[in-house]
């Protein structure tokens, strides 16, 4: 890396003082030599190398402005941006150009020194890694990946950085000089230490305090879905996604294109910050944001020449087709197949309150399958009693247990049907938090365990364990008062009390034995192929 | 647009017509404010841009010329003039406005003080589709002595009886004494699906409600209904347990997503998808029977209750008092204005507020009190515990203790007043001795 740039910064050089025009490639390396000096000059803190550094840029003063766009990803391991812009013009205007022999000279010592300290560090970097992955990865090779900022949160740099995001995030509608940006929803309580890099909201403090009450900067179909996410009215995936389909199509109905703009681009742009608030309200579900990347697609694929009342019209029929297909239908479809598994005299074990599943179980009723059902559910959600409401109110025989007792009922089930949140591509099954606990049991009972999940809640992302990604919910739910004492209510005040309330729990695929979708019934380690195939289509 | 803000400004003060004599009620001033100052730097605070203020000419009139509202109120202000008769009641006042109102309103009374998070009421209303939303509060003790009533006050207010549900925020109930004959029935069908319900008296209601568009429609269809909190309010609260076939709103919810899509309103259809998702969700706003959430019902009213926080209605004498008292502390008024002339010997406590323009001789002893503006107050006078307002003379040596003093009264020299109430305009002879818990209107 470093011998090569030694060259080309020569001839741009000469270039430069020539007065000729740089090619794109030179540039680009100059600015990824440039990156690598900034980086280790930063970690070494070395004065008189930056100021050389800050001479040698009126090499690049010819080229100011398409540095600056790649200068702030470029900083992201560093804490503080280096104020380069700034720094180059007053450095180029006071010096006049040195000559060529004493800057090559310069340079030869600099990267000498760089190449030298490098190969100390290049071994210390890697091994540092697997055990920190959130330390600065500038220390290693840039072509690392680092881990997305919403599971940095315990990062103050990060969080930092969020919030300018946030502020910049431009909101249409708005004037330019009101303050259009969202709020930044704070944390609540101590983590444990363990989910210390997610977030951990308070229901007790919803966004919309630090809105403004006729809330212009969003749309108020948003605004109201936001707090019926965070307060937990609209819940479980499927009728999420469904009434975040409903609110775009709110959205797309009040829209009017501005002057000068195209819808495919405008459009696109202004649901940003309405999916920036209603992440901050709750984190968004593998459903949603698939459900996102389609409409976003759709948006993108409108023709500049269709008149914006014909585009707002295709725009809404695709969000119909889109519900109608992979929702509505695809529940119909999987309903189908799971009525073949369903047979007579069976004993079927759910958990929690998948709306998928019940579906399932309300439809095998109507077609005279006789079966009797246990609801498992657990503290602090308590879905199963939703689920049991729906089930007994069809005239289905339930037995209804907590959690706790699974290990006792199990010798009397003969199938396991489970909902998800999300199948991962590595098979796993991302559902709600005690799913994993149930799978496990009944695979040490050998019951089957059919887990029933639409194709658009596939998702691309790879996990194995539950506290990489996961939500955290209120802590206060986790308090109860029976008897007239509450025994944890002062429990912010013990300072080694952490309260933990999780939401989703991920299931090897070794406990599942098949997966039922609307594309039929494959085994769990099909999910790959499904989503390959998928984008294939697309 | 969510929300549009109505400001009922034409009351007349029935209450306390011996201050509202002269002054219409929206312009008494509170703390050297109008009095209609404070709910809308309420909504100025909130975010909102534009009210419509429905208030009288002379209002209006008033409105133009007082400074504090020409320079503290950047809001527009979209002023609607009805007569003063008095014969319109606030439904009927909705009712004229209705070509204005495009989407769902916030109506706020002009005599409301406080300093509520408006959120909390408005959340209410978005998160659970509501049809009403309203405001209410613990109601405070009011402890200062009232000038031209002997004795102590009275309560001769009837009683409101309010019912919630366990979680304190849907509304099940609400009655007024006066209409509850032999006693409070509650129906059946609410006990069958609100099995536990907590009955309040004690609240003093804001007059501040979230309405939805589809109401006042309704009310432009039903003109018998002329007054929000007395009629239109306990009518929603009933029907909320009414059969739905009976109740005429409904229609517009389910029968208008069909319809014209074109309006832009938010409320279009959406109550059908709201539905849609709620099937699929797995919450429940009670447990124990076998309803879906909502028990199935489309309409549905829901209140704030303040635990604490200041909120007043300033619609009594009484409460009028108490807010002169505790309003400035809230908006940190500046106790002196600075263009008013004191002189050096004045003793000034400091819970006194001087407006503009007042003139303080020497030897003056003010305290606990509110002067008004363009006030002169002449040497060897003790002010305290009174309220003193604009375009006042108080002559040497006047002892003014726990009064309130109207516009452009003369007290004249050496008067001796005790919570006595002057009203507009009015002398005092000189000399004056021992006037005592009198009123002259």
């Amino acid at each position: 890396m470093v011998m090569f740039s030694l060259t080309p910064v020569l001839d741009v050089c000469t270039q430069q003082q020539e007065g000729k025009e740089l090619t794109k490639e030179e540039k680009q390396r100059l600015r990824k030599e440039k990156k690598q000096q900034k980086k280790s000059k930063e970690k070494k803190d070395d004065k008189p190398s930056r100021d050389s550094e800050k001479e040698k840029k009126p090499a690049s003063a010819a080229s100011p402005a398409p540095q600056t766009p790649t200068q702030p990803p470029a900083q992201k391991a560093a804490p503080a941006p280096v104020p380069v812009p700034a720094s180059e013009t007053p450095s180029a205007a006071d010096k006049p150009a040195k000559s060529k022999a004493e800057l090559k000279a310069e340079r030869r010592a600099r990267q000498e020194a760089e190449r030298a300290s490098k190969g100390k560090k290049g071994d210390v970097g890697p091994q540092a890694a697997p055990g920190k992955p959130k330390a600065p990865p500038s220390e290693l090779q840039p072509v690392v990946k680092r881990l997305p900022e919403h599971v940095q949160v315990d990062n103050p740099e990060v969080l930092k950085k969020l919030a300018k995001k946030l502020e910049r995030q431009q909101v249409y509608g708005c004037a330019p000089n009101c303050c259009g940006c969202i709020p930044l929803r704070s944390d609540y309580g101590y983590k444990v230490s363990l989910f210390s890099h997610l977030h951990q909201y308070s229901r007790k403090a919803p966004l919309t305090q630090q809105l403004g009450i006729p809330s212009t900067v969003i749309h108020p179909a948003i605004v109201r879905l936001g707090l019926q996410y965070s307060q937990g009215i609209v819940a479980g995936s499927n009728a999420r996604s469904v009434a975040l389909l409903h609110a775009f199509k709110q959205v797309i109905r009040d829209y009017t294109t501005p002057p000068n703009e195209e819808l495919s681009r405008d459009l696109v742009n202004r649901l940003k910050p309405y999916i920036s608030f209603l992440n901050q309200c709750r984190p968004l579900s593998a459903s949603m944001g698939n459900a996102i990347k389609y409409i976003k697609k759709e948006i993108s694929n409108i023709p500049s020449q269709c008149k914006e009342e014909e585009a707002k019209r295709k725009l809404l029929n695709c969000i119909d087709c889109y519900i109608n297909e992979k929702i509505v239908l695809a529940a119909k479809a999987i309903a189908k197949y799971s009525i073949e598994k369903i047979s007579d005299g069976d004993v079927i074990l759910v958990y929690g309150c998948s709306s998928l599943v019940n579906h399932i179980l309300c439809e095998a009723f109507e077609k005279n399958r006789k079966f009797r059902v246990i609801v498992v559910d657990s503290r602090p959600r308590l879905e199963g009693r939703e689920a049991l409401r729906r089930l007994v109110q069809k005239g289905i025989n339930c037995t209804y247990v907590l959690i706790s007792a699974v290990s006792y009922i199990l010798p009397e089930v003969s199938k396991v049907f489970l909902g998800a949140h999300a199948l991962l591509a590595n098979g796993y099954v991302m559902s709600r938090v005690g799913t994993s606990q149930i799978a496990l049991v009944a695979k040490a009972f050998n019951v089957p365990v059919l887990v029933c999940c639409e194709t658009y809640k596939f998702c691309e992302r790879v996990q194995t364990d539950s506290f990489v990604s996961n939500e955290l919910d209120d802590p206060d739910d986790l308090i109860v008062t029976r008897t007239g004492t509450t025994q944890l209510e002062h429990w912010q005040e013990v300072p080694s009390l952490g309260l933990l309330n999780l939401v989703y729990d991920v299931t090897p695929p070794d406990f599942v034995d098949l997966v039922i979708t609307d594309l039929g019934m494959i085994p769990c380690t099909s999910v790959p192929v499904v989503l390959r195939v998928k984008n294939v289509d697309q | 647009m969510e929300l549009q803000a109505v400001l009922m400004a034409a009351g007349g003060g029935s209450r306390m017509t011996d201050l509202t004599y002269n002054t219409p009620k929206a312009m008494l001033p509170v703390g050297n404010k109008p009095l209609m100052w404070y709910p809308l730097n309420l909504l100025e605070r909130m975010g909102f841009e534009e009210v419509i203020v429905i208030t009288t000419k002379e209002v209006q009139k008033m409105m133009s010329t007082d400074p504090k509202m020409k320079l503290d109120v950047k809001m527009k202000l979209d002023v609607v003039c009805i007569q003063e008769d008095g014969d319109m009641g606030t439904a009927d006042a909705l009712r004229h406005i209705q070509q204005k109102i495009k989407t769902d309103i916030l109506v706020v009374s002009c005599d409301l003080i406080t300093d509520v998070a408006l959120h909390e009421v408005v959340d209410l209303f978005r998160a659970h589709n509501a049809t009403l939303a309203m405001l209410m509060s613990k109601a405070h003790e009011f402890t200062e002595t009232v000038p031209g009533q002997k004795g102590k006050k009275k309560t001769a207010e009837q009683r409101d009886f309010v019912g919630v549900d366990q979680s304190g925020k849907r509304l099940l109930f609400m009655a007024n004494e006066a209409d509850l004959e032999d006693g409070l029935s509650i129906r059946k069908s609410i006990m069958r699906k609100h099995p536990r319900m907590h009955i309040k008296t004690g609240l003093v209601d804001a007059h501040l409600y979230c309405l939805k568009k589809a109401v006042v429609d309704f009310l432009a269809d039903n003109k018998s209904i002329s007054s929000i909190r007395g009629e239109l309010v306990p009518y929603l609260v009933r029907k909320q347990f009414s059969k739905t076939t009976n109740c005429p709103k409904i229609k517009d919810d389910a029968e208008d997503q069909n319809q014209k899509k074109n309006d832009g309103s938010t409320n279009h259809g959406h109550s059908s998808c709201l539905s849609f998702s709620l099937d699929r969700s797995c919450w429940n706003d009670h447990r124990g029977d076998m309803s879906e959430a909502y028990h199935g019902g489309k309409l549905r009213c829901y209140v704030h209750i303040m635990d604490e926080g200041p909120c007043y209605r300033v619609n009594t004498l009484a409460a009028y008092i108490e807010a002169n008292r505790l309003a400035p502390k809230l908006f940190e008024e500046v106790p002196v204005h600075p263009s008013a002339v004191i002189s050096e010997r004045c003793q000034m406590g400091s819970d006194s507020y001087i407006g503009a323009m007042c003139q303080i001789a020497d030897k003056t002893s003010i305290k606990r009190s509110t002067i008004g503006n363009s006030t002169t107050v002449k040497e060897k006078v003790k002010v305290a515990n009174s309220i003193i307002m604009h375009g006042v003379t108080i002559e040497e040596g006047c002892n003014i203790q726990g009064s309130v003093i109207c516009s452009n009264a003369v007290i004249g020299r050496g008067a001796d007043l005790k919570y006595c109430l002057v009203g507009n305009g009015q002398q005092i002879e000189p000399e004056g001795k021992d006037h005592w818990h009198e009123h002259t209107p």
